[in-house]
């Protein structure tokens, strides 16, 4: 409307010099190998000489790769898992540090401790603990699932999937804390006078109103593990076999050292829509059930 | 005096407070103090994993000192985590500022905008391979060149993250900036980056949690040995550290002090700018 009546406003030229050199340098080192990888994903280069394009030849190996199809299956089956136990813990765990407990500030202060440490040396530690400390517990306490090294075994995402989740969880159980603080107090005594109390309280009025904030768990939650790369590297370097080769592990693995660089830049186009389907898709689909609730 | 306090407040749920305590401590800190119990113990005690060592065995950490090389790792790390936060929230600043304000105006910026939110959608690894060949040809796998694209990957994120507040900054200060005679730049240095300064908290914590923990550029990006991070040393020593576990707990003991005396001496801002940071997006 205004721009319609009013003359048009000019913008001062310095403006473009701020922002031009940094379009321009984002465009050189990020935008451009994006488009090259879409485009080696086209040919059969190997990540050295010659080259030719071969169409879709790599996307059709794709679907047909029985490798691709584990890869796919466990990275799926992590994130979902991770995705579910990391926000259903927090959110336990926000409850319980929104109640009326002392030490509060150094008790929260403990739990966010994990986001800082790096995941590669939190990988390290863990490894140590499945291999040289649970298995002696495991024998002297004659539990047999706990005397082998976890991560040696068929169930080795399981310790993959622990780590995630204990490092994960420092992030979320922060974001739902601090929504559980926006919820003013006297919405739960008014809820109490109506009746409203423990799990019904939660699910008919907190819950509603943290919304938000489980919006932004779940999105960043299902984009980060799908991506899950530092933990498998620390702790299995994708084995045993393949079995807890992520998406992120393999395009590192096959792509560098497996002579697979178009083929894994296919693998890395896919990963990218699917990452961007979901984003998009949950952000459409969480925002129109805040505003449906509200 | 402490038996009136406790009629007026409410009372404590001392249930719970223990229950999390216990929890922070079995599961937070437990693993933690088994890395700083290996990294202190001789090698012959490590029949029984868990006792208490007989004497501290200090020499592992002189040990890992030498072997990894910390110093050098450290001074890598510290210099692309430091430039790396200097120049984000003096360049990201400023391209938010510049985007946030004539994004209404003109299409070009609202174009800027929208460029670069949704690189937000590309990870990482989606990049690497071309990157990491780009990188060599233009002779940028080393400290110089990760620092940079750091600097440059970041943008998306904190353009983001600065426009929302850059929008609640009223543009009457910037037309009366302007009527005295300032240009741009000098109404954004001396006006309005000083009032961007919680935002930049934020993304200052966030710019500096990446890159000091980041693995996977560097593991891509630095092939030669004088330009490794401290996190990806401990990978490249994995193999060297073998089974001796006290050398190699000594050597991430080493990598997370740093770290934790940040937290200890910062952690409510950390805490605050994370929260912020996470909120706004």
């Amino acid at each position: 409307m205004k721009k319609k009546h009013g003359k048009k406003s000019t913008v001062n030229k310095s403006f473009y010099f701020m922002v031009v050199p940094f379009i321009i340098l984002f465009f050189i080192f990020h935008t451009i190998p994006f488009f090259q990888g879409i485009f080696y994903s086209f040919t059969d280069w190997k990540g050295y000489g010659i080259w030719n394009t071969v169409g879709f030849r790599n996307y059709i190996q794709f679907f047909k790769d029985p490798a691709m199809g584990q890869t796919y299956a466990f990275t799926i089956k992590f994130a979902l898992c991770a995705t579910i136990l990391v926000n259903a813990l927090s959110l336990a765990l926000a409850c319980g540090l929104n109640a009326k407990i002392k030490f509060k500030n150094t008790i929260k202060a403990i739990y966010f401790l994990p986001y800082m440490l790096g995941t590669l040396i939190i990988g390290f530690v863990f490894n140590f603990i499945f291999g040289n400390v649970i298995p002696i517990w495991g024998q002297k306490l004659g539990i047999e699932a706990l005397s082998t090294n976890i991560l040696g075994t068929n169930h080795a995402w399981l310790g993959i999937l622990f780590v995630t989740v204990w490092q994960a969880m420092a992030f979320n159980t922060l974001i739902y804390l601090s929504g559980l603080q926006t919820v003013d107090r006297d919405v739960y005594e008014a809820a109490d006078l109506d009746g409203a109390t423990g799990f019904k309280r939660f699910t008919k009025i907190t819950f509603p109103l943290i919304a938000p904030f489980f919006t932004i768990n779940m999105v960043l939650s299902v984009k980060n593990f799908l991506m899950a790369f530092d933990q498998i590297m620390a702790m299995t370097g994708g084995g045993p076999g393949t079995s807890t080769t992520s998406i992120s592990v393999l395009i590192y693995k096959r792509g560098f050292d497996g002579g697979q660089f178009a083929y894994q830049s296919a693998n890395a186009v896919i990963l990218f829509l699917i990452i961007a389907g979901i984003s998009i898709f949950q952000l459409k689909v969480l925002e129109k059930r805040e505003a449906k609730m509200n | 005096m402490g038996k009136s306090k406790c009629k007026v407040k409410e009372k404590y749920n001392w249930p719970m407070t223990i229950l999390l305590l216990v929890l922070a401590v079995v599961f937070i800190l437990g693993p933690l103090y088994i890395a700083v119990l290996i990294a202190v113990k001789d090698p012959s005690e490590m029949a029984n994993v868990l006792s208490f060592p007989k004497k501290l065995r200090l020499q592992n950490f002189v040990d890992a000192w030498v072997m990894t090389d910390y110093p050098r790792k450290f001074m890598n790390t510290l210099f692309i985590t430091v430039i790396n936060l200097v120049f984000t929230i003096l360049s990201n600043s400023m391209v938010a500022y510049a985007i946030t304000r004539n994004k209404d105006k003109s299409k070009f910026f609202n174009f800027a905008y929208y460029y670069f939110v949704s690189a937000m959608f590309i990870p990482f690894n989606v990049i690497m391979l071309p990157l990491v060949k780009q990188a060599s040809a233009f002779h940028m796998d080393n400290i110089f060149g990760i620092t940079f694209l750091y600097i440059i990957f970041g943008l998306p994120m904190n353009i983001f993250l600065y426009t929302g507040f850059v929008k609640s900054i009223p543009p009457v200060l910037d037309e009366a900036a302007y009527i005295d005679g300032a240009t741009p730049f000098q109404t954004f240095y001396k006006i309005i980056f000083p009032l961007m300064k919680p935002m930049s908290a934020t993304v200052a914590i966030l710019s500096f949690m990446w890159t000091w923990n980041d693995f996977s550029m560097p593991l891509v990006l630095l092939s030669e040995e004088k330009y490794q991070t401290l996190q990806l040393a401990q990978y490249v020593f994995k193999g060297q550290f073998n089974t001796e576990y006290n050398l190699a707990f000594a050597s991430y003991v080493l990598v997370l002090i740093p770290i934790l005396l940040v937290y200890i001496f910062c952690q409510k801002w950390i805490i605050a700018g994370v929260t912020n940071g996470a909120v706004k997006a």
